[in-house]
Parts: C-alpha cells; structure tokens; sequence
C-alpha cells in the first residue's frame, strides 16, 4: 500500500459526511444489543419454517395489529348477543330515527361523571311532521359496563341477562342511532356482522376447494382437460357478476329458513369466485410443473399423485393462504352486494348489507345520515383483511429470505 | 498517483440473525493504469466491496465506517462516502467515472431492449451527444470489443447473442464514457474458457489504450496469475495479505494463501490428491475477536490467534499479511469491534 503519493483531500465538514453521519445513527441503534441479537439468532436457528414465517410476518407492524384488530372483530360477532346492548329485533316505539345518543362525560352542572347520556323527550314538529329529540339534563343515565337488560341465551345455552354497555331504565341507549321501527343500529350491526364476516370464511372455504381441484387438474395434466376447463372459466368470467348472482339467488326459496337462505348466498357467491384462484393455481402449477426437480422426480419413477402432493403443492401453499385471505374481502362485499339489492338475507335476519337497504332512499340518508354506519364496518372489514394478506404475503414468499 | 484510496472500509449487514460483517476494514488502494485482483473464497466480501465503492449496497446492507477518495477525471478529489445515497453527484461517478463489468451477462441486460438501446442510454446519461451521435459512439464501442457487424448487433436483442458476445457489449457498456476505473465483478465466471481468455485479453487491450485501471474480483487464480499486476487476498471480509502477483506465488506468507495456491492443479503434475483447505469459512455474526482463520489454521497458536486479531504488518517493501507469525501487532479497536 503505497501511502507515500497519497492525496492531502480536504475532508470537510464531517456532519457532511454521509457515512459517518449513518455510522453514528446505526452505532446507537445497536450498541449493547448484543445478547438480545444473540438471543434472537438462536432462537432463529432452531425455527421451524412456520415459525419463521411467524417472525417475518411480525416485522409487518400494520399487518400485525389488523390482524389482532380482525380477531377482534370476530369475537364481537361470536359474542353478538353479549355486545349489543339489545336484541336485533327489540323496537322502541318511541324512538323511530332517533339520533346517535350523545355520550357525556360532563354534566350540565359542571362536574366530571363517568360516561352517561341524558334523558331524551320527544316532539312532534307541526311544519314537517317529523320527531326532533331534546335532551333533558335533569335526567342522567349512566352506561355501566355488564348492565342488566333483556335476557338472552348465549351460544342458545348459556341463559343470561348480562350485556358488555348498557343503560339501565327506561331510556334507550342508542350508539349509533335507530332506525324507522326504532331498533338500535349498534345492536343490528353487531348482530348483523355474525353473517357478514363468516359468510367470508364460508364462502372461500368451498371456492378454495374448487379452485384448488380444477385449477389443479387444470395445470397439471394439461392438454384437453387445461382447454375444457379454461373456457368454462372464461365463460363463467364474461357473464356480469351481478344478473348471475340474481339468478341464482332467485331459485332460493322463499320458505328457506335464515340459516338455509345464508348456506345458499355462499354456494352462490363460491360458485362465481372460484375462477380467479383455479386461474393462479393453473398458471403456478404450469410453471412449477417445468422446473427440474419435478423432472427429476418424474425420472426417479415418483406417481403422479406424489409429485403433485410432495413437490407441486409445497410451491403454491404461501400463493394460496395469500389469494384465501384476499379473497375474503370479496366474499364479504358479494354478500353485501346482494342483501343490498334484497337478494341475499332478508328479515328478520340482518347483515351488514341488509342493514344498507334502509339507506336506498336518498332523503332517508339526508335525515338520518347515520344509517350508512354499516359503510365504516363493511370498509374496516375489508381493509384490515388486504392489510393481513399483504403481510402474509411478504412473509410467505420464500425468495424474500 | 493513486486513482481510488479505500480507507478502513466496513460494510456490516445488519440482519435478523446478527450483525453480519461482510467487509471489515479493507484498505485498498488503485493506481493509475494499475490492474488489481481481489481474489478469495465465495462469502469473503469481494463482491460486496465492489458494490461498496459503487454505493449499491442495499438494506439490510450498510457501509458504517471508512472513506473511499476518488480523483475525478477533472483532478478534484471526492469521498465516496461522504455523498448523499440519492445525490447527483453520485450518479455522475457511476458509469463515467468507475464502472462496474458483472459477472452474469444473461441476467444484466434487460431482455426487452435492444443491446444498442441500453448502451446507449448510459452514454445519453453521461454526456450531451445527440442520438445519431450516441449510435455512431456505441456502433464504435461494439466495435471496439471485437463484436463483427456493430450497427446490425446494434438492433439485436440479448437473447439473439452468445454468452461471450454478451460479455463484450458488457464490456462495451462499462466502457461507453471512458471510464477511470472499471470493477469487473468475476467477468469471466460464466464463459467457457477459450473465451475467458479472449475477454481477458480484449480488457487487457483496452485497457493499454485507454489508460484505465481495473479491479479485478474473482477466484480465479489463473485470471490471477496472467493478468494482474497486484493482489489482495481476502478471507472473511478482511484482506489477509497484499503484494505483486510475482511475489504472492513465489512466496506467500499467510497460511490461507498458501493453501490456497497449493489447492490449483497444475497441468502436467500428478497428484494423488489435491490438498484442500479443511473446514469451512465461518460466517461472521458476531464472531470472537479473533484471527478468522484460525479454526483452519494448521499453524494456529492457541492462546493467541484465537484470542487476538493480528494487524496488517508490512513484512517487506510492498508486501503485507496479517497473520502473528509474522508480527505480534494486533489490529486496534474501534467502536464497532464489540457491537
């Protein structure tokens, strides 16, 4: 190293320097981390390959809180009757289109209380003959949690009367407002949300079974078999999603019972979802199928099935948890599409979409804005779902490592 | 006069497992029309300092420490290191002032340009020709690396060519703006040999013409041995000796170069079997401060390689290893030792 001829270079100003500047950035950053790295890497050198998949996905910071907010969502739904403060059925005549129940936690007098809402009176306004609610500050109710209220059973055996919010007394307690029979839309749309989100499941459950077969019998043998089965696909894709839905939900029954009508809307929605995830399957396995350690299978006399189960299969699974949980979104907004339309569930059952059917009408959204509430939990759904599976995603993917 | 001065350079990666140090305190200089080897085992650091100089490390990646000076082809003097990832600056470097030859000519064009389209756009980068311009300048270049028929290759796509006509429009590429540097990331790698040498002697040519120094990365001895005027020997992200060519076969003085040039088959000798380095190269995650080599080590000396780290010890003019055979010098400490 000849350092006789070396340069006299003018440094600078060394918070110019961007490597220094870095070096003392990362130097705090991971000085004395030392043993909680050396902790981690062997914890990583005995991971199984879930576990991996585990840790990656927790790097996902958003994904990892939707999915704990997800779960979230779903133990509502579990425990709906527990939630809602009233039953999706119970009507308080005296309150149609009552107004979101405003929550206070000061009173009129000026001190601090725990949460409570007034009294609330109503009158008939003589010009527009509609109810206006006022507030009457001398009557407070407080919200307790694990009021007393009407008796349920919950999961049909477990006999109670314990709700998680409620008021006790003779004022409703109304979170997010009632609608025209004066039914609380909370409790609607706790109630309605058992049917929205596992409908999901449900309906990606059966459209994963038959895109999994026929996409894979599709890409595997090819040839006659690929053909038929693409351009049943590609028929199915070119008729409108919406009159296909129609006519199939058309030869439901009108006697079904609830849980029969909510059966069929899966069939019915699984029945048009399949195509996309055959599609993926197809075109992985027809990729995969060229790779050499299949050939080197093939040359090693393994069967068919065998190649399929312990080389092929192994290669799509991070695609396939990827597509289920973005597909479950789908299958949510179908189901909504169709209630909506007053195709899907209908009363006395409720989902997020029925729910929506109150909302058709332009000068009901104008005056009682707050029946679109069943949106924000449509959209929540939807978007903690893709947030999920874009964290899966990057944690499956086995070239990302 | 030195053309590329790397002083005390670290590139650590910084991942789940640990912080992995990929190059740890390489010091390196390039002269002017001088050819350099870098040559070592697969996971020593050469290809990551290559991108180090370039700046092209990325996360987890980061360069954390050293300087890397640059005299530009206007005689200002740059550190490297010291520019903004995303500064102008930095892209006028890449390509026109050092420019990198890779390993894989398959997989470094992209297959949807014609092979004239992409040269052709680093020269469009770099300097102010006009298009007719730009075309006369890259059928020149295509020229110039031995391609029969430049303007009709011009228009042709990678996959229409060989892998060595590949590796020449390569060469063409990292030569369009006369660059002061090249790095040739283990160029011959991927080609057979009758056209490695015809790559090698092609680089050598231009490189007597045009007055450039080169670097090359590779674990080819042979590239080695023909080729290059000095050499450093790396293992495990340090460089573990440094010398001329003549005098690193004639005598080299770390164990690890001297197994390693004991591993090559010489034609003409039988033997009943090539000796090979026993073990493995240990992945450097937080290892102990200690020689790297030492758990190969047949003259390893319990008690002090394995506790200390031998510095770079001058053991004649021009001739430098880092080994306690040699001297009892330990390399000094800094903040990022015991990270």
């Amino acid at each position: 190293m000849a350092t006789a001829d070396r340069p006299n270079i003018p440094i600078g100003d060394a918070s110019q320097h961007y490597v220094d500047r870095r070096s003392k950035e990362l130097l705090k950053r991971y000085q004395g981390t030392r043993e909680r790295r050396q902790k981690k890497a062997e914890q990583l050198a005995e991971a199984s390959q879930y576990q991996l998949m585990l840790a990656q996905f927790k790097k996902h910071r958003v994904a990892w809180v939707c999915l704990y907010l997800l779960a979230l969502l779903y133990i509502i739904a579990i425990f709906a009757p527990f939630v809602a403060p009233y039953d999706k059925l119970q009507r308080f005549e005296e309150y149609t289109y009552a107004k979101p129940s405003q929550v206070h936690l000061v009173a009129a007098d000026g001190n601090w209380h725990l949460p409570f809402i007034y009294g609330r009176t109503r009158q008939l306004d003589k010009k527009t003959f509609t109810y206006t609610f006022t507030e009457d500050p001398s009557k407070r109710y407080p919200i307790h949690l694990f009021a007393t209220g009407e008796p349920y059973q919950l999961f049909g055996v477990i006999p109670t009367n314990r709700h998680l919010l409620g008021v006790e007394g003779d004022q409703p307690f109304f979170l997010l407002g009632s609608d025209k029979l004066g039914r609380d839309l909370f409790s609607r749309i706790i109630h309605g949300s058992r049917v929205s989100l596992f409908i999901g499941f449900a309906g990606v459950i059966i459209s994963f079974v038959l895109g999994v077969l026929l996409g894979g019998i599709s890409g595997f043998y090819g040839g006659l078999v690929d053909t038929v089965i693409q351009r049943i696909i590609e028929f199915l894709m070119s008729i409108p999603q919406i009159p296909l839905w129609m006519a199939l939900s058309a030869a439901i029954p009108r006697e079904w019972t609830g849980i029969q009508k909510f059966l069929a809307i899966i069939i019915v929605l699984s029945f048009v979802g399949w195509t996309g995830l055959a599609r993926v399957v197809r075109g992985k396995l027809i990729s995969l199928r060229e790779e050499d350690y299949v050939m080197a299978a093939h040359i090693s006399s393994a069967k068919p099935m065998q190649i399929i189960v312990r080389h092929l299969l192994p290669g799509v699974t991070s695609f396939l948890v990827v597509s289920i949980t973005l597909a479950i979104p789908g299958m949510i907004l179908g189901e909504t599409t169709l209630s909506f339309l007053g195709l899907g569930i209908t009363a006395p059952d409720v989902s997020w979409g029925s729910l929506l059917q109150d909302a058709q009408d332009v000068n009901v959204i104008a005056n009682y804005p707050w029946l679109l509430a069943p949106v924000g939990f449509i959209m929540l759904a939807v978007v903690l779902f893709n947030f999920v599976g874009d964290g899966l995603r990057d944690a499956a993917d086995p070239y990302s490592r | 006069m030195n053309q590329l001065e790397i002083r005390d350079m670290k590139t650590y990666f910084f991942l789940d497992e640990g912080i992995l140090k990929a190059v740890d305190g390489v010091n390196l200089t390039v002269g002017d029309r001088e050819t350099i080897g870098i040559i070592g085992e697969s996971g020593c650091g050469k290809s990551v300092m290559s991108k180090s100089i370039m700046r092209l490390v990325t996360k987890p990646g980061e360069i954390v420490k050293g300087a890397a000076l640059l005299n530009r082809k206007d005689g200002s003097w740059v550190d490297i290191f010291a520019l903004e990832p995303n500064a102008p600056e930095l892209r006028s470097i890449r390509g026109n002032e050092i420019a990198m030859i890779f390993q894989e000519p398959m997989t470094a064009f992209s297959p949807v340009y014609t092979i004239g389209h992409q040269i052709s756009e680093m020269v469009a980068l770099h300097t102010d020709l006009d298009r007719t311009k730009t075309r006369d300048r890259v059928v020149g270049l295509l020229n110039r690396v031995g391609i029969s028929n430049p303007s009709q290759r011009y228009d042709q796509y990678p996959h229409e060519l060989s892998g060595g006509m590949r590796q020449r429009a390569m060469i063409a590429m990292a030569l369009s703006c006369n660059p002061k540097i090249i790095l040739a990331d283990e160029p011959t790698t991927a080609l057979d040999v009758t056209i490695q040498a015809q790559i090698l002697d092609l680089l050598k040519e231009l490189q007597r013409e045009d007055g450039m120094s080169i670097v090359y990365i590779t674990h080819n001895m042979a590239v080695v041995a023909e080729t290059v005027d000095r050499v450093y020997v790396m293992y495990l992200g340090q460089v573990v000796e440094s010398t001329t060519t003549q005098q690193l076969f004639a005598d080299p003085l770390h164990p690890y170069a001297q197994k390693l040039l004991r591993s090559i088959p010489k034609p003409g000798e039988r033997v009943e079997k090539l000796e090979v380095i026993s073990g493995t190269v240990p992945t450097p995650i937080d290892l102990p401060r200690q020689c790297g080599f030492v758990s190969r080590c047949p003259f390893a000396m319990p008690g002090l390689c394995d506790k200390k780290m031998p510095a770079l010890y001058e053991k004649e003019e021009g001739h430098f290893v880092r080994c306690f055979l040699y001297s009892q010098e330990t390399e000094p400490e800094d903040e990022w030792t015991n990270i």
